[in-house]
């Protein structure tokens, strides 16, 4: 009987059971992923000390580490949760849909991720264990089987692994795109969609682009390694002492796909958040968003301009300098529309009603974070500073801030922000706060002196700093401070487990719309005759109540 | 109720009463929904006939997008992989690309996919020809699909020769000692190339048995039309898709 139910509960095409599930396998991965990088933490400042499961940290697994956080968290938690999670949650809603375009392609997509979670998270458990080469596997390494441990079976399953998870996200864009194309509600013109739709839209189009051509890589790197080919491999090039390049191939191209798919890979996982901010910002500061269009704008704008910079992170490489020149310079157009979209949400702070409930804490913590680690992305822009800060911990600083925290921040604040459609409670504020407070700070406390590391020269992918070459020992009390910090912030998030779980049974009882949102998944009715007005019209008077939602009728209106 | 495309004379003749003309398109008869329900003003959207079949056009559409993108990228890296070479003890710059002679037998195969696309265009037609489609509509019989049948056969016929060209040509090029894993990087990208089409043509035969298959037995005439519209977009574009990848591979070498 249970079981029946479980099952039709598991294969489920509804959009918002699908989208739990995305949100359930992101927790999974982000377990991992976070477990491994503690390893990674206290293997840094303890190097000699046995670590659960692996014992004393070979250097290889230290490299192993590296490759399954940054591929767990990438691709599993930042992909899947802000763009599949969120979206099946709400999207059908917020457009006025019935449901999704193709249910059950979408839930198909949902399980091909978890089947290539699955494959991934079997890498270790292969002969010699998983990769070594990182999340972006260049070859010769990863194209080479005798390049180290891990890199034969390990790669191998690696390699099927984000081979099932672009077929996955081809199929889940493809849905998207369909319905917020074709399945909007009557009366849900462009310019009536929610903020968090139109970066559901932008990400949807980007992850189709570009997941198809890392698709490509991926059977070229694995040709190379299996089929006797040479892309990537380049002439005479020597692995342990022997000759494995035959001919011309070229490490460059597998740079050049991958990151045509790596970058606007990071737009896909921070501009939900982006979208999500801005609604946010508006119902808690109780204003309108200045300049939709142009707010909506940019956001496609980002993403258009994410798809030509992908070369930023090829200044070291060898790559013509001509073509770092240019790629510097759209990499630092983007800071134009990532500004827009920052001033416009201080412009709804700025003397705005602020509400500081946790989804908005969350949001401002994102907003903070975007600030912050976005700030140091002109400095990489520049080929000459990274040429000297490409290999440090300046870079693992940026991206972990602007990419990594802010995502997980728009996650929080999504969560929070949501939960009451799901379980008819909200959660708990108090803990919500603690949760917050204790998150930032250990956050802030982990990545920012990372920056100062870097400065000073600290390689990433070092598995040590001590031992024969002493050049870096100096840093080591600021690495035990983050470690220190980064176990907080590990631990602060059982918090935030503990407050699911406890608030999904005893949280107070929301009522319908219970943060008086505009947009439509909060709707007291399902069906919808017609949508009659704009996603944020907020703070004007509008009779009992400071905001008049997207589903009331026109007679409303002043 | 499905949607058709062809509309006789006759038909629309039909529709005018001759007793004050055709009542006005812009107005439906259910004397108004109250409340803000203006249906002047309302957007024509994708309800009515066509919604079925344009949500899943959109789909193969986006579907197919997708798929541009994965031999976009298998393209761009044939022109970066011809163009790395290396220099020499001397300085000399040297390439190992020489470029490969298609075989001729490409040529036929071209032509018969084209023929294809015109077979699969013929059957697809027929499941929008109004009249039949009615028939079929209100039950009388599967016209429509008695008359797309053979189209479809013939394409998958047509398909299955193409297949078997591209598979001829693979065996002369082995016969001339060029096999994938030959030191030639044109022969990689020949044997990359014209396999991953060759795949996506044989998932696109399988889908034309599919369809034919469900053409006789799905109960819906618009889901009828939906699977073999799809199929056909999808033929038509790995027809389109081919004409570019072999023009890549027999001028651009």
């Amino acid at each position: 009987m249970i079981e029946g139910r479980t099952r039709l509960r598991l294969f489920t095409t509804d959009h918002r059971a699908v989208g739990v599930l995305y949100l359930l396998l992101a927790l999974a991965a982000v377990t991992v992923g976070t477990f491994l990088s503690l390893l990674m933490r206290i293997h840094r400042v303890w190097p000699d000390t046995a670590l659960p499961f692996f014992g004393v940290l070979k250097p290889e697994d230290y490299l192993a580490l590296v490759t399954m956080h940054g591929t767990l968290m990438i691709f599993f938690v930042l992909t899947t949760a802000p763009q599949s999670g969120f979206a099946n949650l709400v999207l059908p809603e917020q457009i006025g849909a019935r449901e999704m375009a193709f249910p059950r392609i979408n839930a198909a997509a949902f399980w091909l991720t978890v089947v290539a979670f699955l494959v991934l998270l079997a890498a270790f458990f292969v002969p010699k264990g998983a990769p070594i080469s990182g999340w972006t596997s260049y070859p010769p390494l990863s194209a080479v089987p005798a390049a180290g441990p891990g890199q034969g079976a390990g790669m191998d399953v690696w390699l099927a692994s984000i081979g099932i998870f672009c077929v996955a996200s081809w199929l889940s864009s493809v849905n998207m795109l369909a319905t917020i194309l074709g399945e909007r509600g009557a009366g849900m013109s462009w310019t009536r969609l929610p903020m968090t739709v139109w970066a559901w839209l932008v990400t949807s189009i980007l992850t189709l682009l570009v997941f198809s051509v890392l698709l490509a890589a991926v059977i070229l790197l694995f040709s190379d390694r299996h089929f006797g080919s040479s892309f990537f491999v380049p002439l005479g090039d020597m692995v342990n002492g022997r000759i494995v390049g035959r001919d011309d191939g070229s490490p460059l191209l597998w740079l050049h796909l991958f990151w045509f798919f790596g970058h606007p890979e990071v737009y896909i996982a921070v501009l939900p958040g982006m979208g999500l901010a801005t609604s946010l910002l508006a119902n808690f500061t109780r204003r309108p968003v200045p300049g939709y269009r142009v707010m909506a704008a940019m956001l496609i704008a980002i993403g258009l301009l994410g798809l030509v910079v992908w070369g930023h992170h090829m200044f070291v490489s060898g790559m013509n300098p001509y073509a770092g020149t240019a790629f510097a310079l759209t990499t630092m157009a983007i800071a134009v529309p990532s500004t827009v979209e920052v001033l416009g949400w201080l412009a709804m702070l700025w003397g705005g009603g602020l509400r500081l409930k946790t989804p908005m804490l969350f949001t401002l913590g994102f907003l903070s974070f975007f600030i912050a680690g976005g700030l140091t992305g002109p400095i990489l822009a520049q080929p000459a500073l990274d040429t000297y800060l490409h290999n440090t911990f300046f870079v693992v600083a940026h991206f972990h801030l602007v990419m990594a925290m802010a995502g997980a921040f728009s996650l929080f604040a999504g969560v929070y922000y949501w939960f009451p459609l799901l379980a008819g409670r909200l959660m708990n504020e108090g803990l919500g706060k603690l949760h917050f407070w204790i998150t930032v700070v250990a956050a802030y406390g982990t990545f920012f002196p990372m920056h100062l590391a870097g400065l000073a020269g600290e390689p990433r992918h070092y598995e040590r700093l001590t031992g024969p070459v002493a050049s870096f020992s100096g840093l080591l009390p600021l690495e035990r401070g983050i470690t220190y910090s980064a176990m907080l912030l590990a631990s602060a998030q059982l918090l935030f487990l503990w407050n699911i779980f406890w608030s999904a049974r005893r949280g107070a009882v929301a009522e319908r719309n219970p943060w008086a949102a505009t947009t439509l998944e909060w709707s007291p009715e399902k069906r919808l005759s017609r949508v009659n007005r704009g996603p944020y019209e907020y703070g004007a008077n509008f009779g009992e109540t400071d905001f008049c939602a997207q589903w009331e009728a026109v007679t409303k209106q002043e | 109720m499905p949607a058709t495309f062809t509309r006789h004379p006759a038909e629309i003749e039909r529709k005018d009463t001759g007793i004050g003309g055709k009542p006005p398109l812009d107005r439906r008869p259910t004397g108004g929904g109250g409340d803000g329900d203006n249906w002047d003003n309302r957007p024509q959207g994708r309800r009515g006939p066509r919604e079925l079949l344009s949500r899943y056009r959109l789909g193969i559409l986006f579907a197919l997008a997708g798929d541009l993108m994965f031999f976009v990228a298998l393209v761009s890296a044939f022109f970066v992989r011809q163009s790395a070479g290396h220099f020499d003890a001397r300085e000399n710059y040297v390439s190992d690309w020489h470029a490969l002679a298609v075989p001729p037998i490409l040529w036929i195969n071209t032509a018969i996919l084209i023929l294809s696309s015109v077979t699969m265009e013929m059957a697809r037609r027929q499941l929008f020809h109004e009249i039949d489609v009615m028939e079929e509509w209100l039950g009388l019989g599967r016209p429509a699909v008695k008359r797309a049948a053979p189209w479809m056969i013939a394409t998958v016929v047509l398909g299955g020769m193409f297949l078997v060209g591209q598979w001829i040509a693979w065996e002369q090029l082995i016969q001339e000692g060029f096999r994938y894993n030959s030191p030639d990087p044109s022969s990689h990208f020949f044997y990359l190339i014209t396999g991953t089409h060759g795949i996506h043509l044989l998932l696109g035969i399988l889908a034309l048995v599919g369809a034919l298959a469900a053409l006789f037995t799905l109960r819906r005439v618009e889901m009828r039309q939906v699977v073999l519209d799809c199929t056909a977009w999808y033929w038509h574009t790995m027809g389109l898709f081919w004409i570019f990848l072999f023009a890549l591979l027999a001028f651009f070498q």
